[in-house]
C-alpha cells in the first residue's frame, strides 16, 4: 500500500504548496477589483441598493452547481478511472459547494424579503436550489458517518453520480410543480435585460468567487491528504504494538 | 452519581464523534418538512395554517427514526450485558442514555424549527411558541420511544417495528403539542391547558419510559 | 467466600440446555468448564452473571457483599468486547472503570498490565482482534471484583498475551478471588477444578 499511494499525492502536495500562494494573491486581487466595480454599479430603479445582493447571490448559485459538477467528475475518477486523488477532490469539494449553495439560499431569502414580503417562497428556482442543498447535506452525511475514508468515498461517489443524473429530473419536476400552482407574484431577479454596467461587475465577482472556490478546494485537498497520512501512520503504530 | 454522569458523558461523546449521528435527526426533520410543500403545493396561506402540524409530524418522525440506534449499538457490541452488571440500576443507566440522546437528537430539531417555520410562512412571533411546544414535547417522544426501542432490541427486529409500536403511544403528545402551538398562533383556544398537559405527559414519560424499557431489556436478553 | 450452584437448569429457546448441574467454588479456586459446542458453557456463565434466567435450582454466593447482587460482584468477559470504536483505548477503559465504581487512576496500571500503554490514545477502531481482547482483559485488572466469569478468554490472544492473562489470573486467585472459565482447552491455570458439561449425570463437586 505504502509507496504507490504516497507518490502521486506527494507530487501533488509539492505542486499545491507552490501554486497556492499565487492563487491566494490572484483571489484577493480579483475581489479588490470586483468590489470596486460593485460599488460603482448603478442601483436598480425599483429595488434600490438591495439589488447588489445579486453580486453575491448569482456567483454563489453558479458555484453551488459547479461544485456538484466537480464532484461528479471526481466521482467518475474514483469509480471508473481509479485515479488516486479523485476521491480526495470530491471530498474536499463537497463542503465548499454546500456552503455556497447555503449562501445562495440565504442571500436569495434576504433579497426576497423586501421584494416579495416574505423570507421564502416556493418558486421553481429557489426550490431547486434547496433540493440541491439537501443533496449536498446527504453527501456530507455519508462522509461524516463513514469511519473508513475509502468506503465513505465510494459511497459518496455513487450518491454523487445518482444525484447528478437526478438533478435535471428534479429541476424539471419542480418547475412543472410550480406551474400547477399559479404563483401570487411574478418574480424578477436582476431585472429584465442585463446592462453592461451590471454585467461586468457580475462577471468579475463570479470570477473572483470561482478563484476563491479553487483556492479553498486545493487547500482542503491538501488537508485531507495529510489527514489520511496521519491515519495510516497511526494504523501502522497500532500494528506494531 | 458519577456512574450516571459517566454514561451520559460517554453517550454524548459517541453521538458527537464521527459515525455518531448527532445531527442526523435534524437533517431528517429538515427533509421531511421540505417534502411537505411538494405534496401540498406552494400555497403560502395553506402552509402557514397547517405549519405547526407539519413541524410536529416532522419532529415526531425524526425522533422516532433516531431512536433505533439507542440500544442497538450497545446490544450489538456486548455493552448492554455489562451495563446490567453495575451497581447503577438499569433504569438510571437508560435514563442517562435517553437524556444524552434527547440533547443530541431532539434539541437540534427545536433549534432549527424557526428556520423551517420561515419556509412554511409561519409568522415570526408564532414560531417561538411552536419551538416552545416542541421543547416541552420532544422529551415525551424520546422517553416513550425508549419502550419501543427496548422492545425491538429485545426481539431483535428493526426500525419499522419500533415505529409501529411507538407511534400510537405518542398520539396524546402529538394532539396536545399541535393544539398548544395552534392556540398560541390563532388564539382561538387558550394556550395554558394544552401546554400544561403536554408538560405533564413529558414528565410522566420521564419516569415510565426507563422503567418499561428496563423491564423489556431484562426479559428480552435471555 | 464460596459460590455454589445446586440443581441448576437452563433452557434457551424452549430447548433444555442442561439440568441438574451442581458445582461449588471457594475463594482462591478456579473452575474450568469444558464441553462440546452447544453444551451450555456460555449459557452457564451468563446465568451466573445474571443475564439469563435460572429455570430451576439455586445459585448462592456467601461471604461476599450482602447488599450487592451476584452480578454486581462479578466480571463477565463474553465473546464480544464492549468497545466503542470512536473512543480511544484509554477512554474506553476509563468509562468502564468509572462506571463500575473504581478509581480513575486504576486505568493506567491496567493498560500497562495488558501491554496496551503505548496505544492509549489510539481510537479503538484501529485495534486488531487480539488487542481488543486485551483491552477487555484490562477491564478486569482495573476494577476489583471477586468473581471472574471468562468465556473463552484466550481466543485471539498470542502467546505473550496469554502469559499476561495467566499472570493476572494467578494474581486474582492469590488475592482470594474466584474464576469460572469456559474454554475448549487449557488456559494457563494449572490447578483448576474441572466441570464438563454435556455428560449424563452430574459431575463430582
Amino acid at each position: 500500500m505504502a509507496v504507490i499511494d504516497l507518490a502521486n499525492p506527494t507530487r501533488f502536495l509539492t505542486l499545491v504548496n507552490r501554486v497556492l500562494p499565487w492563487l491566494v494573491a490572484a483571489t484577493i486581487l480579483a475581489f479588490a477589483f470586483g468590489l470596486v466595480r460593485v460599488v460603482h454599479a448603478p442601483d436598480d430603479y425599483q429595488q434600490g441598493a438591495t439589488v447588489k445582493i445579486m453580486f453575491l447571490h448569482v456567483p454563489a448559485a453558479w458555484l453551488g452547481m459547479m461544485g456538484w459538477g466537480l464532484m461528479t467528475l471526481a466521482a467518475l475518477g474514483t469509480l471508473v478511472w481509479r485515479h488516486p486523488l479523485a476521491d480526495v477532490a470530491g471530498k474536499a469539494a463537497a463542503p465548499i459547494g454546500a456552503a455556497f449553495t447555503f449562501i445562495c439560499l440565504v442571500t436569495g431569502s434576504l433579497w426576497g424579503r423586501p421584494t416579495w414580503g416574505t423570507y421564502w417562497v416556493w418558486d421553481a428556482r429557489l426550490t431547486s436550489v434547496l433540493v440541491l442543498f439537501l443533496l449536498y447535506l446527504g453527501v456530507l452525511a455519508l462522509y461524516w458517518t463513514a469511519e473508513d475514508p475509502g468506503r465513505g468515498s465510494r459511497a459518496a461517489a455513487i450518491l454523487t453520480l445518482v444525484g447528478a443524473i437526478n438533478i435535471p429530473i428534479i429541476k424539471f419536476s419542480v418547475e412543472w410543480w410550480n406551474t400547477l400552482h399559479q404563483p401570487a407574484s411574478i418574480l424578477r431577479m436582476g431585472g429584465s435585460a442585463i446592462d453592461p454596467s451590471i454585467l461586468i461587475p457580475l462577471l468579475v465577482m463570479t470570477g473572483a468567487f470561482t478563484l476563491l472556490f479553487f483556492t479553498l478546494h486545493l487547500a482542503a485537498m491538501r488537508n485531507e491528504i495529510l489527514r489520511r497520512r496521519v491515519r495510516t501512520m497511526r494504523l501502522a503504530e497500532a500494528a506494531r504494538a | 452519581m458519577s456512574m450516571f454522569l459517566a454514561i451520559f458523558a460517554r453517550d454524548m461523546r459517541l453521538s458527537v464523534r464521527a459515525g455518531g449521528g448527532a445531527l442526523m435527526g435534524a437533517l431528517f426533520y429538515l427533509i421531511v418538512v421540505v417534502m411537505m410543500p411538494f405534496a401540498l403545493g406552494p400555497d403560502l396561506a395553506l402552509l402557514a395554517r397547517i405549519g405547526p402540524a407539519i413541524l410536529w409530524l416532522g419532529a415526531l418522525l425524526a425522533s422516532l427514526l433516531a431512536l433505533d440506534r439507542l440500544f442497538a449499538t450497545d446490544h450489538d457490541d456486548g455493552s448492554l450485558d455489562l451495563l446490567m452488571m453495575s451497581k447503577l440500576p438499569l433504569e438510571l443507566a437508560i435514563a442517562a442514555k435517553a437524556i444524552a440522546h434527547w440533547l443530541t437528537t431532539a434539541l437540534p430539531l427545536v433549534i432549527i424549527t424557526p428556520v423551517l417555520g420561515l419556509m412554511l410562512n409561519i409568522e415570526l412571533g408564532a414560531m417561538g411558541w411552536v419551538a416552545l411546544t416542541l421543547l416541552a414535547g420532544t422529551p415525551a417522544l424520546t422517553f416513550i420511544g425508549l419502550i419501543g426501542a427496548a422492545l425491538s432490541v429485545a426481539l431483535r427486529r428493526g426500525g419499522l417495528l419500533l415505529a409501529v409500536l411507538v407511534l400510537p403511544l405518542t398520539i396524546p403528545v402529538l394532539i396536545f403539542g399541535v393544539a398548544a402551538a395552534n392556540a398560541a398562533i390563532t388564539g382561538a383556544t387558550s394556550f395554558g391547558p394544552a401546554f400544561t398537559i403536554l408538560c405533564a405527559l413529558s414528565l410522566a414519560s420521564l419516569v415510565l419510559g426507563p422503567f418499561a424499557a428496563a423491564t423489556a431489556l431484562r426479559h428480552g436478553l435471555e | 467466600m464460596r459460590i455454589s450452584g445446586e440443581n441448576l437448569a437452563c433452557s434457551r429457546g424452549g430447548r433444555e440446555v442442561f439440568a441438574g448441574l451442581n458445582f461449588n467454588l471457594s475463594g482462591g479456586e478456579a473452575l474450568l468448564v469444558t464441553g462440546s459446542n452447544g453444551a451450555g458453557k456460555s449459557s452457564l456463565l451468563r446465568m451466573i452473571a445474571g443475564l439469563i434466567c435460572i429455570s430451576a435450582g439455586q445459585l448462592k454466593l456467601t461471604g461476599g457483599d450482602d447488599d450487592a447482587s451476584l452480578a454486581e460482584q462479578a466480571h463477565y468477559l463474553g465473546h464480544q468486547d464492549a468497545l466503542k470504536p470512536s473512543l480511544t483505548v484509554a477512554e474506553n477503559l476509563q468509562f468502564w472503570t468509572v462506571f463500575y465504581g473504581a478509581a480513575r487512576n486504576a486505568v493506567s496500571p491496567a493498560l500497562e498490565a495488558a501491554g496496551l500503554a503505548p496505544l492509549a490514545d489510539l481510537p479503538a477502531a484501529y485495534l486488531s482482534a487480539g488487542q481488543r481482547r486485551r483491552l477487555s482483559i484490562a477491564r478486569l485488572a482495573a476494577v476489583k471484583r471477586v468473581l471472574w466469569l471468562l468465556d473463552e478468554p484466550t481466543s485471539a490472544l498470542d502467546e505473550a498475551s496469554q502469559k499476561r492473562l495467566a499472570e493476572l489470573m494467578r494474581g486474582h486467585l492469590a488475592g482470594g478471588g474466584m474464576i469460572i472459565a469456559a474454554a475448549h482447552g487449557p488456559i494457563g491455570l494449572e490447578r483448576a477444578r474441572a466441570l464438563e458439561l454435556g455428560v449424563r449425570g452430574s459431575p463430582p463437586p
